[in-house]
């Protein structure tokens, strides 16, 4: 594409009188990205992200060796070499392998985390901050009581009360963390339920299911998103904490947080085996935490016009 | 009389995706303990200029200024620490929409008290009296019950008002008051303007009063600047008002409905490129 | 003429606070009625009770013959809207002009949603440039024009108008007033607005309820304020102030 053809789409994006919805919703998300990809190291989360999708989705082309078979006779907790870059493990798996492998039960935890407990966070939060009054009271007591518990102690209450296994983990998960954000989209609701453009939606006669559903969520929407990217650090932890208590992943799933747990046995003498799962986790939390950040500058309605 | 404002030249960009947008392009000025008005259409960059001298520009645009000092400190070269100490003590400025200026979840009176309290050190008791007082002196009918009011639970006037209060409170020996009077009936706008004169006749404040309202300006000021574009196109006495000499200060007045005049539809204003030159 | 609207001795209280004290108000059909007095006197709260949005403690609202009860039905919207004071705060952040536009059509199920928003643009001198702009890319008075492009798309029969120009300069104000007074001459509309400014009401209006402390203090024709031919003291201080500033 020649600069001129490229300078006339960015002028069609950025036009001050787009012509159709299209154009204008283009535009917007052209300005949130100019303004995202503007920040180096919001960018960089974002490659780490992206890699983490590819290495998940191609795991079987990319890693080298079975990740549950291991060759217990020749290559027990093996240095990382040539052969196998991160070394293996106790039973002589491959841990490049499984680390790899293991990106998808990250991604399969945080995801379902996400979808469950994001919505339900909204909901709870926009309804309760909209209607207030009762149901107001009922709803934020609930949350209160979900919030009072340190997140890690209740999820292993409902992995005890549910059984130990990866799904119960992400149940756990996602039951403990949205109650923040039922608080956020709560206080967001606050501040713009008395505003006169949602007067003037009541006005049009719109019901009070509408104007929550399609007024209100959509401006609680960027900060619940930015809220929810910062989270997932944490969920990734709180998920290998369970894995590492015994409680997540069962073996031979090849989850970070059980193979950090198998791995400290010989933390000391063989550190590879805890430690490439670990920096696996270190990274991806870090990819997160900075897309994170970077959201919040560009989807921020606060920080500059648009 | 002392001069307690200086301004030369001042100029506030926008860098925008399309190019560089000039909110205000050259102003000059200077304040002594009076009463300065600032009027002009809407854009015209009145609200800009305040914001410069405050120190409250959006940080991606770009303010120069030959001379920009207040008493004698250039404030453009004044660190952020300093500014920061002189807005609110010692320069104010009620913004001009006090409903996005107030915050929405805290009441009225104490968002006055928690002003009160970051420039001055008040005990609890003694910060609510005073803020009780303040919305007594802008003609609050019943202050106590308005105190404990959230904003959308006042009226705009009492929006408005408050904002007022807030700003006064800590005493500032310079007031910027962009529209500070848009939403109140004319009555309590002339109780408010009462207030704000008492305060330039007797302890000396100077008031930089923004307006779209040409009559009230020229009753209440003692100078009158006219803007356009980002720049002023004629300053004069307020009284002399009525006899500018600018086809743009004479649509303006024009423009304004008036009691017994029958014209409808009512003329607007040609605008002409020439102005802006 | 028969009368569009009325108020009959409306009372609303917020939380023991009597913001209305019984008013009353008969608005004919086709005219356009003032609202002034001081700040807090009630004036929106009375709007607002009308439109619905302000709990009515007594007292009854008729629209159009048919008796209002605590719940507006959807038929009521198409009969009454509202433009509020304020064009930055009545428009959603974070929708095109058309989506805010097209709101209304869809709650009420307008089939021809793409033709009536083309004319209600027309309507009030907004080309299709603005069509997919959103809030912050417009200026105060091309807000109010959307706003009032808003109230209008329903085509009601009455406008609430809450200090429509309050916010804007002279010159657009010049430019709103016009609008307004040619669309209620072409669709026949009843108006009942606000304003603290004298000089707009007896412009815009025929008749006026002058308010003070949530009670009406006196009715008056535009004529009887433009000859000075009141009797209560608090609309002669009125009438004082607004001739401007006088220092003591
Ligand atoms: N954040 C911004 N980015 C770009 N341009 C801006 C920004 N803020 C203000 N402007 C521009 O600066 C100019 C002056 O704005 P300003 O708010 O000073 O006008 P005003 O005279 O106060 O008008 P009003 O009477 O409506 O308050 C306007 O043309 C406006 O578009
Ligand atoms: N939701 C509410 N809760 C409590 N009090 C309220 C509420 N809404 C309005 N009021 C009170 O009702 C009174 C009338 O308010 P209203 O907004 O009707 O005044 P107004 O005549 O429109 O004044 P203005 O000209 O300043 O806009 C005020 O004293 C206000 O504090
Ligand atoms: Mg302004
Ligand atoms: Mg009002």
């Amino acid at each position: 594409m020649s600069a001129e053809a490229i300078q006339s789409r960015r002028d069609w994006l950025l036009s001050e009188r787009p012509a159709s919805r299209m154009q204008a919703r283009l535009g917007r998300a052209y300005v949130a990205w100019r303004r995202f990809s503007a920040n180096r190291l919001a960018f960089l989360g974002l490659l780490i992200i992206i890699a983490l999708l590819v290495v998940a989705a191609f795991a079987d082309v990319l890693a080298p060796y079975s990740p549950t078979i291991g060759d217990l006779k020749g290559s027990r907790l093996l240095a990382p070499s040539a052969e196998h870059w991160f070394g293996t493990d106790d039973l002589g798996r491959d841990i490049l392998s499984r680390v790899i492998f293991g990106s998808r039960w990250t991604l399969y935890v945080v995801i379902l985390v996400a979808v469950i407990a994001a919505p339900i966070g909204l909901l709870v939060g926009t309804v309760a901050g909209y209607a207030g009054g009762w149901i107001d009271a009922i709803l934020m007591r609930i949350t209160d009581i979900f919030l009072a518990f340190p997140k890690l102690i209740l999820a292993l209450a409902f992995v005890a009360a549910l059984g130990p296994g990866i799904e119960n983990a992400v149940l756990a998960i996602a039951i403990t963390s949205w109650p923040p954000y039922a608080r956020i989209a709560r206080a967001e609701t606050l501040t713009v339920r008395n505003s006169d453009y949602i007067k003037a939606v009541q006005l049009m006669g719109a019901s009070p299911f509408r104007i929550v559903l399609r007024h209100i969520m959509p401006l609680c929407i960027s900060s619940l998103i930015i809220r929810v990217t910062l989270d997932m650090a944490g969920i990734i932890l709180t998920a290998a904490g369970l894995g590492f208590l015994g409680l997540g992943a069962q073996p031979p799933l090849p989850e970070w947080g059980a193979m950090i747990a198998s791995g400290r046995r010989f933390v000391l003498d063989q550190w590879w085996v805890a430690g490439a799962p670990g920096f696996a986790i270190l990274i991806v939390s870090l990819g997160f935490n900075l897309l994170g950040d970077g959201l919040r500058d560009a989807l921020d309605p606060r920080s500059g016009d648009q | 009389m002392s001069t307690l404002l200086e301004v030369d030249d001042l100029r506030v960009t926008f860098p925008t995706r399309t190019g560089l947008i000039e909110a205000v392009r050259g102003v000059s000025f200077s304040l002594g303990r009076e009463r300065l008005g600032i009027v002009g259409e809407s854009g015209s960059g009145k609200s800009q200029t305040g914001r410069a001298i405050m120190g409250l520009t959006p940080t991606q645009a770009e303010v120069t200024a030959n001379k920009l000092a207040f008493d004698g400190i250039d404030l453009l070269a004044a660190p952020p620490r300093d500014r920061r100490a002189l807005r609110g003590k010692r320069i104010a400025m009620i913004l001009q929409d006090p409903k996005y200026s107030l915050d929405p979840v805290m009441s009225i009176g104490r968002q006055i008290v928690e002003t009160l309290r970051t420039h001055e050190k008040a005990g609890k008791a003694e910060a609510r009296d005073r803020a009780l007082a303040m919305l007594e002196a802008v003609q609050i009918r019943d202050p106590a019950r308005v105190f404990d009011l959230h904003p959308h639970e006042v009226s705009g006037g009492m929006g408005q008002r408050a904002m007022i209060a807030m700003m006064l409170i800590a005493g500032p020996e310079m007031m910027i008051a962009d529209e500070p009077t848009s939403a109140l009936d004319v009555t309590v706008q002339l109780d408010v303007l009462g207030i704000l004169d008492k305060l330039v006749s007797e302890r000396g404040m100077g008031l930089i009063f923004i307006s779209h309202d040409l009559r009230l300006v020229s009753s209440f000021c003692d100078r009158v600047i006219v803007m356009y574009a980002g720049k002023v196109v004629e300053q004069l006495a307020a009284s002399e008002l009525g006899r500018a000499q600018h086809p743009y200060t004479r649509g303006l007045l024009n423009c304004m409905p008036k009691i017994g005049a029958d014209r409808h539809p009512l003329p607007v204003l040609d605008r002409k490129p020439e102005w802006a030159a | 003429m028969t009368s569009a609207l009325s108020v009959d001795r409306l009372e609303v209280i917020f939380d023991r606070f009597r913001a209305l004290k019984g008013v009353s108000l008969d608005v004919l059909s086709g005219e356009s009625f003032g609202l002034v007095g001081e700040s807090g006197s009630g004036k929106s709260t009375l709007l607002r009770a009308i439109a619905g949005l302000a709990p009515a403690a007594s007292g009854s609202i008729t629209v159009n013959g048919k008796r209002l009860g605590a719940r507006r039905d959807k038929a009521f919207y198409r009969e009454v809207q509202m433009v509020f004071q304020d064009p930055y705060g009545s428009l959603h952040p974070r929708q095109t002009v058309d989506r805010l536009l097209q709101e209304p059509l869809a709650i009420h199920g307008f089939a021809d949603g793409e033709k009536r928003i083309q004319r209600a643009l027309d309507e009030v001198g907004l080309g299709t440039g603005f069509r997919f702009r959103y809030s912050h890319q417009l200026s105060g008075g091309q807000r109010q024009r959307v706003a009032i492009a808003r109230a209008l798309i329903l085509e009601p029969s009455i406008l609430l108008l809450d200090e429509p120009t309050s916010a804007l300069d002279a010159s657009v104000q010049a430019e709103v007033l016009n609008l307004l007074e040619e669309i209620r001459r072409r669709r026949n509309l009843t108006f009942l607005m606000v304003s603290h400014d004298l000089a707009i009401i007896t412009h815009m209006c025929e008749r006026l309820m002058v308010m003070q402390n949530g009670e009406a203090v006196e009715h008056l024709t535009a004529d009887d304020l433009v000859r000075r031919h009141v009797t209560k003291d608090y609309t002669r201080n009125l009438l004082r102030a607004s001739e401007g500033f006088v220092r003591v």
